[in-house]
This record gives C-alpha cells, structure tokens and sequence, in this order.
C-alpha cells in the first residue's frame, strides 16, 4: 500500500507530502500520525506541504484535525511552505484552518516548535518550583 | 456570442484516484490554454470538490472537458453529470457548511466562487449536472 513516511526527529514528527494524495490516502495519513504521535510521545508535528499543488477541503480538513487530535494528545502543529496561490485558493474556497498554525518553511516552523517546547518546560519547572 | 468548442474529451469518475486524475488533466489543459498559476489552482481546486461530489454523493459519473472560445476570450468549460439521487433543495446545498454527509459543506459554494461562470441542474432521482466555466 502506498504512504507517505512520518520520520522522527527528536521530540517531533515531520511529514512532507509529496504526491498527490487521493482522499484515502490522506486519511491513513491522519490516523497513521496520531498513532506516531502517542508511540514516540511526540510534542510537535510539522507538516511540509510546499509540494502541494492545492488545498481542497477535504484536505484541509484533514489538516485540521491531524491539529485537533495532536492538541488532544499534547502536541502542537505546525503547516509548513504553503504556495501562496494555493493559500489565496483556500481563502476565496472559504476555507480557514482553525487551530493549525502555519509558518513559511520548515526551518521557521521547526523554531515556533522548539520555543512552544521550551515554554512548556519552564511553565513546568515554575510549577514545581511554587 | 457564440461559443466554440475547439477540444473536448470525456474522463470517468468513478474512483478516488479518478478524482486524483480528473485534477492533473485539468492542470494540463489549463497550462496549455495560458491560466496563470493562481488561476489554475483555482480551477484545479473547484474541479477537485465538483470531482469528490460526483463521486461521493453523485455514485460516480463523468466529467467532460472542454476548450472554448467566445470570440475575443479563451478559457475551459468543465461538466460533471451523475445519475445519483439528485439534490432536493439545491439553493440549501450552495450554502457554506451545508453538508449532508459530514463534509465541510464548502464544495459547491467555493467552486462556485472559484470560477466565472456556474450552473447546477438537479433532479431527485434522476441526477445532477454541474457546469462550470473558467476565461483566461
Ligand atoms: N452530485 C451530487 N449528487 C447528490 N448530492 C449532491 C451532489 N453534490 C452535492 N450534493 C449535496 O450537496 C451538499 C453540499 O455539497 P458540498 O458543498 O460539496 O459539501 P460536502 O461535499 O462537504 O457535503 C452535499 O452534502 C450533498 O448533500
Ligand atoms: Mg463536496
């Protein structure tokens, strides 16, 4: 069966998408992540979709909820490289992405995870301190 | 102004991968007819939720293609026709979040606000037909 590879790194996961998923394949992609996300303990998810040639809705919905569930499960998500054609696409379809945040790359996507990371830490270390 | 038809070709939708298939044709041809890139995303983008609905709510049908001229524009005119059960109330279905299957309701309103011209003819029992028309 075809699927797109989840890799680890460190307390993430990164997807890149790079076909042109038929809707199947996107729900195995969702269900396959949060799976990854409660085996590896995961913290953060970041999804790479600057090879995506377009956002329908069935595609952003299942970017919202990979968001929802990581959030359930204590991980954040971050949508990376999304071609500006396909966002102003998105937004003249009616489509907004609640509760994903997006950044331009992954490098800028990787940062607001790592500072999401170390915020948490210290909010826990505070914690224990009072 | 009369409309010419200078290519037109027919492709099934009767799987999800058609779906996949029916997108990548329309980016061809849009590419060829000269869109600019934000407008073959759109056209793409309205083709791919017109597609899904043909297949998922429709049972499957066709999507014919078509390269049309009026004259002084050029642009694709898509259709997409099943013999499914039809839609009842047809101005219920273009509203944003209308879903009778648990979709975001957003397939007929956003495809037609992705294109310049759109029509829908449906009846219950009988099926559906959407037409819809892209100009460069
Ligand atoms: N080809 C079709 N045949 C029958 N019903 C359809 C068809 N296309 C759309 N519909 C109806 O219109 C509703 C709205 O469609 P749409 O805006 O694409 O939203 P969604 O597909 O997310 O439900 C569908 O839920 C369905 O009830
Ligand atoms: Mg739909």
């Amino acid at each position: 069966m075809e699927r797109i590879p989840i890799l680890k790194m460190g307390k993430f996961l990164l997807v890149s998408i790079q076909v042109d998923m038929h809707d199947r394949l996107a729900l195995t992609l969702q269900d396959e992540l949060t799976a990854r996300i409660v085996e590896e303990n995961a913290k953060g998810v970041l999804i790479d979709i600057s090879a995506l040639e377009m956002v329908d809705s069935f595609i952003g919905r299942m970017l919202a909820n990979i968001a929802t569930m990581a959030r359930i499960l204590d991980a954040e998500t971050v949508v990376v490289g999304m071609q500006p054609e396909v966002a102003i696409t998105m937004v003249e379809l009616g489509l907004s992405l609640p509760g994903v945040r997006t950044a331009l790359n992954i490098e800028k996507g990787m940062e607001i995870l790592n500072s999401l990371l170390q915020s948490e830490t210290q909010d826990g270390t505070e914690g224990s301190e009072t | 102004m009369e409309l010419k038809v200078l290519k037109r070709s027919t492709f099934p939708i009767r799987s999800e991968e058609d779906i996949v298939k029916a997108r990548q044709i329309v980016r061809n041809w849009a590419n060829e007819v000269g869109f600019k890139l934000v407008d073959q995303t759109k056209l793409v983008t309205a083709t791919s939720e017109l597609a899904r609905n043909t297949f998922v709510h429709g049972g499957g049908g066709e999507m014919m293609l078509e390269q049309v001229e009026d004259g002084t524009r050029s642009g694709l005119r898509i259709t997409f026709q099943d013999h499914g059960p039809g839609i009842p109330d047809v101005t219920r279905a273009l509203q944003d979040g209308y879903s009778t299957a648990g979709g975001l309701g957003l397939g007929l309103g956003g495809a037609k606000r992705l294109v310049h011209e759109f029509s829908i003819q449906s009846e219950v029992g009988k099926g559906t037909v959407v037409i819809i028309v892209k100009w460069v």
